[in-house]
């Protein structure tokens, strides 16, 4: 007795939220059983083996069909022939689009070409992500890539509206597509222990203040090409890099301006070249006291109240990011 | 009269990348209905178009308008080549011609091709101006509203149930046409499609046309079936229930939905049950009741045969006389002749309805079917398609006969199927033998309502298990006993039916899902000799279906089955027999017996103590089923039911019998301490593994109860979450070890497995019940079996539910005892006044009383004939009672629901094969839905294999009906139903073709909590009425 066919569809489609975590990273329907009935599952609800199959694979198949409509989530909002509840949608929308932060760090700022599709094995192998899984993610970057390419307006609106993602997962790949429109490289070895959130923090500082859109949103370009007059001024920074003496009077210059105005005065003293480079992407290409790194960097108006919503602060503490900035635009 | 229809098509979007160059599709439309046809332009390179056409006008006359579909093709425009077709949209625009239902119907439509599936959507308006104004306009057929819901629809009150209407249309299918050779596989499919959907508007129309000749204005319980018989034809043949239905509007209406309108007493349920109690069966008066007057019914019967002639079975006034003189007096003789002389009019007098208003059953009978062999041959003239025609009624003749041998005069709960295999198609037909309260069968007058008050005294919730038929003339053996609830009729010890649970049944504990399941290997043969090697077959496969029916049953410590369905599929080697039913536990029958197991070979020790280990685990399973469905009837010692009734004749005078094990009564231990058990015989391997598979039906998993019927027995406190799904699954058999008993092992495993993966995969509702559980099987080939199961998961308050029952055990205890002076003393007030403020909770009035009396030996026979068959157990006599606060709560809901209510939920549209939404109050009917489709690959393996292939299918075919019912402004449907899935592959050729068949109610439906400004004046007792379908209330 062999089973040639078993479906279950519902009225309203069930989705379940493990196997389908399963399915997106990437597991055969072996694998996801076997996973399944290490998890437990047999015990709690008294099912066995051959019930597990059944539903793994009913799952799967249902992901496989919806995969076609998450490519364009709008599409699954309004499509009629899966009726699933709104929050159900953004859930599937969601993990779809969720990456791994291995994955991601191995790939951000590359160019998201078919060269790089052919690398993923090799990822694959060293992340231990499946092959799949690398492969969804690669696409999920290319295509947000695409879509919002050539848009205006606000690169984080743009995949937000095309992609229906949360804020923050929207704000992650404006980030992605920023590094990969840039291609900044960040497989330097002086630059493997950062984070993809701490790229993603500099990306949307640069997106925020250095940007062609942030210099004038009615320009005919968007966020994701950087300002090149401004990129030539920024090479002056480079002797806050390469001088030490420098940077030296720098500090102290601005630690004296500061002394008794700034909450985290201590902190910011301790960690300055990290706080250096906040205040550097906090400004724009029109703020003219970077030009002139002595001295007048404090008297930057609203230099405060940035340092004081800058929340990821105490995340980037201990380290030398301005150095390792500079190497961006080497 | 003649209509105008009008069209517009404004958009759509979604549509398939047509021209590969540019990414994009150059999209038009067609609009076509009857023989005209209308264009928009083209709207060039988007898949996305805005059309915005004029409305397109088609006049036409109401025949067009009832038969025919409109017909929205959309196109890609093609400068140089041959226009490609997109897909199409079938639209049945009958819910626009009665007055109540939609107006408009406007939305996105799936576009649907056969071979490529949904592609995109199109937004339609569509609209009908009847030029005739409301009244003449329903003098037409096209004023009949149709429901698929086999019971009085819950915003309409039944003013009469007229009775039985059918029809059957046969044409040629298109597949099997000569021209099909030559068209594309596309272009057949859709002269298929086309075709089924004009055949069942002409069938719509026609019984429409039947109906108001009787002057009706609804058919309810209406079912549809295709027979797809191949070379031969196709047959669309259609049943229902004519009514004329009143919508419950005008916030004065305050009646029950039963109730018939005139007066104002008709508040009070009627209850024209004569007590047979000679107590109280005095005051009655049954000169009275010769006042009603029978109006001879209308022509609508067929044939003007009177249905007497073939009463082979019966004396011609029927048994009851003999039975009334005896117990009842001349009263219930009177009711009985004017009963059965309103329904003798009538050629059939079967109705479709499952749930019935209340005091409209009076006693049940028991399971009548009949099924009969054919073989196929071409239909030569289609209009005249005498063949099947008399196929059918020779069919129910049997079963009217049938219930006449019981004592009935009428089918309830009834039902056609067939299975067809080459050219041999098995037709049955079942339902369940009753005795019906003549009042809703007539137009009519309400007399005599005081005198009845008198009679209303009787207990509720045990009426309708009294039996119908002489005691002294039963048609077949059965064990009687007093009720165990009045004590003052016969019931018998088992109860089998085809109802759902009628709503003031006193039921203990919770029901469950039985199912008996069986495979027979059959011969290869061709034609006659095929057909006889199946009649032959069939007696033996129906005799043991109901053993396993009734083992599982006993296992279950229950005694009664409701919604038994029966389904015998023919294939090319083997016939499959598959049951199911919901087991409950009726108060008023006896408590069952247990199950013994008797050994063939004695004297041999090993064998004996298996035979006692089995013994062990058998009665192991019962206790904990008792424990597990909450089945504790309280213990009443034998002294106050009063002596047992004397043994009734073992063999009827009219049948042959078989009684199976009462020779080896006298030899066995009977360890439950009963007098009587229900034995069974171990005589070879054979029974040995049958007792073995009783004992393998795992329950559900805890926190899962699953039933057949609308609700669950029981269970009262549904909340609002419902799924519904739709699973299939197909084996293929090993052909090595084709034997019946692997192939009998298969099968149970195949629907064992089914089952469990539903548990599982709803497991996050739990607690839940499953309801409605529908199996359909199928052989599609030699060594496939298909199982197709519907159901619907609604989840429920555990906590509540508990209380309830015990509430209601403690109170029926309390009430059991002091029951007899009551029911002297207090019918007067209790009836004069039926408010719903009343001091009874409703079912609690009944009285309960249960004993450990034991359950005979059952012996039951089966009625074997050579084609056909019937069944039946136990019987009726239905005594409505106090129960006139239920009606009454109910009816004042249903008042209250009829507030238009704003359709919250917009976009999403649930589905469910029940009659009802938990929770929530059906304000409107749209109109019927009824969808057939089918769908084509060539390229199966690229679509994911055949599950792929069927699982996107059936998503299709559920949004294409949501679609619909959203365009009609719906947000439901109610009493869903996949009649037919037809799969058929070919892995070889990487093909695959599938067939379904849908319907449904689309309505409109309000939550409950919308309503609640509305419902606060009304006391708790009525804080269930969502479940009107059959549920007692606390």
């Amino acid at each position: 007795m062999t089973s040639e066919l078993d479906i279950f569809v519902g009225n309203t489609t069930l989705i379940d939220e493990d196997v389908y975590r399963l399915w997106l990273d990437g597991y055969s329907v072996g694998d996801a059983v076997a996973l399944r009935v290490r998890s437990g599952i047999l015990e709690q609800t008294g099912a066995t083996a051959a019930v597990l199959q059944s539903d793994t694979m009913d799952h799967y198949r249902t992901f496989h069909m919806l995969e076609r409509l998450l490519h364009a989530p709008p599409k699954l909002l309004h499509q009629l022939i899966y009726q699933i509840p709104p929050s159900r949608q953004a859930l599937l929308i969601e993990r779809y689009y969720a990456f791994d932060e291995a994955f991601v760090r191995e790939v951000l700022g590359k160019k998201l070409s078919k060269g790089t599709k052919k690398d993923l094995d090799d990822i694959s192998t060293k992340t231990g992500i499946t092959l799949k899984s690398c492969r969804r993610q690669f696409d999920n970057f290319k295509r947000v890539f695409k879509v919002v390419e050539e848009m205006r307006g606000s690169l984080v609106d743009n995949v937000q509206q095309h992609f229906l993602l949360s804020d923050r997962l929207a704000r992650d790949y404006a980030a992605i597509v920023f590094f990969a429109n840039n291609r900044f490289e960040t497989g330097k070895k002086k630059l493997q222990y950062l984070s993809f959130g701490d790229f993603a923090f500099c990306a949307e500082l640069m997106i925020q203040n250095w940007t062609l859109g942030a210099v004038d949103s009615q320009v005919d370009d968007m966020d994701m090409d950087l300002d090149k007059e401004f990129l030539q001024d920024l090479k002056e920074l480079k002797v806050l890099v390469a001088d030490k003496d420098l940077l030296d009077l720098h500090k102290s210059l601005v630690c004296t301006a500061l002394r008794g105005k700034l909450g985290v005065f201590s902190e910011m003293e301790a960690n300055f070249k990290v706080c250096g480079l906040i205040q550097l992407l906090s400004l724009g290409p029109l703020q003219p006291p970077v030009h002139c790194p002595t001295g007048q960097l404090c008297s930057c108006p609203g230099l405060t109240s940035r340092w004081r919503c800058c929340p990821p602060f105490a995340r980037l503490t201990g380290g030398s990011l301005l150095l390792n900035t500079g190497e961006l635009f080497n | 009269m003649p209509g105008k229809l009008k069209v517009k098509i404004v958009a759509g979007r979604h549509l398939p990348v047509m021209d590969r160059a540019s990414d994009l599709t150059d999209a038009f439309v067609e609009v076509k209905f009857g023989n005209t046809t209308f264009k928009t332009d083209v709207y060039p390179k988007s898949l996305n178009p805005q059309w915005n056409s004029e409305w397109f006008k088609f006049e036409v006359d109401d025949e067009d308008l009832q038969d025919e579909p409109l017909q929205i093709t959309v196109l890609d425009h093609d400068t140089y080549s041959a226009n490609d077709a997109i897909g199409k949209v079938y639209i049945d625009i009958d819910p626009l011609l009665y007055s109540e239902a939609a107006t408009v119907i406007s939305g996105w439509f799936p576009i649907y091709d056969t071979i490529h599936g949904i592609r995109g959507e199109i937004n339609v308006v569509v609209k009908v101006d009847l030029f005739n104004d409301l009244n003449r306009f329903r003098q037409s057929s096209c004023g009949v509203k149709f429901f698929c819901t086999t019971s009085i629809p819950k915003c309409y009150r039944a003013v009469i149930i007229h009775g039985f209407v059918e029809e059957l249309v046969v044409n040629e299918d298109p597949e099997y046409q000569w021209i099909d050779r030559i068209r594309t596989p596309r272009a057949s499919n859709e002269a298929r499609q086309r075709l089924i959907s004009l055949m069942s508007g002409e069938l719509q129309r026609k019984i429409g046309l039947k109906v108001l000749e009787m002057r009706g204005n609804a058919v309810v319980g209406y079912l549809q079936c295709f027979d797809l018989e191949g070379e031969s034809g196709l047959v669309v043949r259609a049943i229902g229930t004519a009514c004329t239905l009143d919508k419950l509007s005008s916030p004065a209406a305050f009646l029950p939905a039963c109730n018939s309108p005139s007066k104002e007493m008709k508040e009070i349920p009627f209850n024209e049950d004569p007590n047979p109690n000679t107590h109280s069966s005095g005051p009655s008066t049954p000169l009275k009741n010769q006042t009603y007057s029978f109006s001879p019914s209308k022509s609508y019967s067929r044939q003007s045969s009177s249905s007497d002639t073939d009463l082979s079975l019966t004396p011609k006034t029927g048994m009851g006389s003999g039975s009334a003189g005896k117990e009842g007096g001349p009263f219930k003789a009177l009711l009985r002749q004017q009963t059965q002389s309103a329904l003798e009019q009538r050629e059939f007098p079967f109705f479709t309805l499952t749930a019935f208003p209340p005091g409209f059953l009076v006693h049940v009978g028991g399971v009548v079917s009949a099924r009969s062999v054919k073989l196929l041959d071409r239909i030569h003239n289609p209009d005249e398609p005498e063949t099947r025609d008399a196929w059918w009624a020779e069919i129910r003749q049997e079963i009217k006969s049938h219930a006449k041998a019981l004592g009935c005069h009428a089918v309830v709960g009834y039902s056609e199927s067939t299975s067809i295999c080459e050219e041999v198609c098995i037709l049955s037909a079942s339902g369940t033998a009753a005795v019906l309260n003549p009042r809703f069968l007539q137009d009519g007058t309400v007399e005599g309502c005081l005198e009845q008050r008198l009679e209303e005294n009787l207990p509720a919730g045990c009426g309708f298990c009294h039996i119908p038929y002489d005691e002294l003339n039963m048609p077949f053996p059965a064990h009687l006993t007093y009720c165990y609830n009045c004590r003052k009729q016969k019931v018998p010890d088992v109860l089998f039916t085809t109802i759902d649970l009628p709503t003031d049944a006193t039921v203990i504990g919770k029901g469950c899902l039985i199912q008996a399941r069986l495979c027979r290997l059959k011969k290869k043969a061709q034609a006659e000799a095929n057909a006889t090697a199946i009649s032959n077959l069939l007696p033996f496969m129906e005799y043991e279906v109901h053993t396993q029916l009734m083992n599982k049953l006993k296992l279950k410590g229950m005694n009664a089955l409701f919604g038994l369905r029966i389904q015998i599929t023919v294939g090319e080697n083997m016939l499959m027999g598959l049951a199911s039913a919901t087991g409950v536990y009726l108060a008023a029958l006896p408590t069952p017996g247990g199950i013994q197991i008797a050994g063939k070979t004695p004297n041999d020790g090993s064998y004996e103590q298996h035979i006692s280990h089995m013994q062990k685990k058998i009665n192991d399973t019962i206790a904990k089923n008792k424990e597990l469905y909450e089945i504790n009837p309280p213990e009443i010692s034998e002294e106050i039911i009063g002596s047992p009734i004397p043994e009734p004749r073992q063999r009827s005078r009219l049948l042959r019998s078989q009684s199976e094990s009462s020779d080896e009564v006298t030899e066995l231990d009977l360890s439950h301490g009963k007098k009587d058990a229900f034995v069974l015989e171990i005589d070879d391997t054979d029974a040995m593994e049958d007792v073995h598979s009783l004992l393998t039906d795992v329950p559900p998993p805890s926190g899962f109860y699953s039933c057949n019927t609308e609700i669950m027995p029981g269970i009262n406190n549904w909340t609002s979450e419902i799924q519904m799904f739709t699973s299939v699954r197909v084996i293929r058999l090993s052909s090595l070890n084709l034997t019946n008993h692997a192939l009998n092992k298969n099968f149970n495993d195949l629907c064992e497995n089914l089952l469990k993966s539903l548990y599982f995969k709803l497991r996050s509702m739990i607690p839940c019940c499953l309801c409605h559980v529908n199996f359909t099987v199928s052989l599609p080939e030699d060594e496939l079996i298909q199982v197709t199961v519907t159901a619907v998961a609604i989840t429920f308050d555990k906590n509540q539910a508990l209380q309830t029952t015990k509430a209601h055990v403690e109170k029926s205890l309390q009430r059991a005892s002091t029951d007899n002076e009551e029911l002297l003393q207090f019918p007067l007030e209790l009836c004069s006044d039926s408010l719903p403020s009343h001091p009874f909770p409703p079912a609690k009035a009944t009285s309960v009383d249960y004993s450990s009396f034991a359950d005979r030996c059952s012996s039951w026979i089966e009625l074997i004939k050579l084609k056909a068959q019937t069944i039946r157990r136990g019987s009726i006599k239905t005594t409505v009672t106090v129960e006139k606060t239920s009606p009454m709560g109910e009816g004042n809901f249903r008042n209250r629901s009829a507030a238009p209510c704003a359709n919250s939920t917009v976009g999403v549209v649930k589905m469910t094969p029940l009659s009802f939404i938990p929770g929530a109050k059906i304000t409107k009917y749209l109109g019927i839905i009824n969808m057939f489709f089918i769908r084509e690959t060539t390229s199966l393996r690229e679509e994911g294999g055949v599950s792929g292939f069927l699982h996107a299918f059936i998503a299709e075919v559920f949004a294409m009906v949501r679609a619909h019912v959203a365009a009609l402004g719906g947000n439901a449907v109610v009493s869903y139903i996949m009649k037919q899935c037809v799969f058929m592959e070919n892995p070889n050729k990487n093909q695959a073709q599938c067939l379904i068949n849908v319907s449904g109610d689309a309505v409109v439906f309000a939550r409950e909590s919308e309503l609640e400004v509305v419902s606060t004046q009304q006391p708790a007792a009525n804080c269930q009425p969502a479940c009107t379908g059959g549920e007692v209330t606390t």
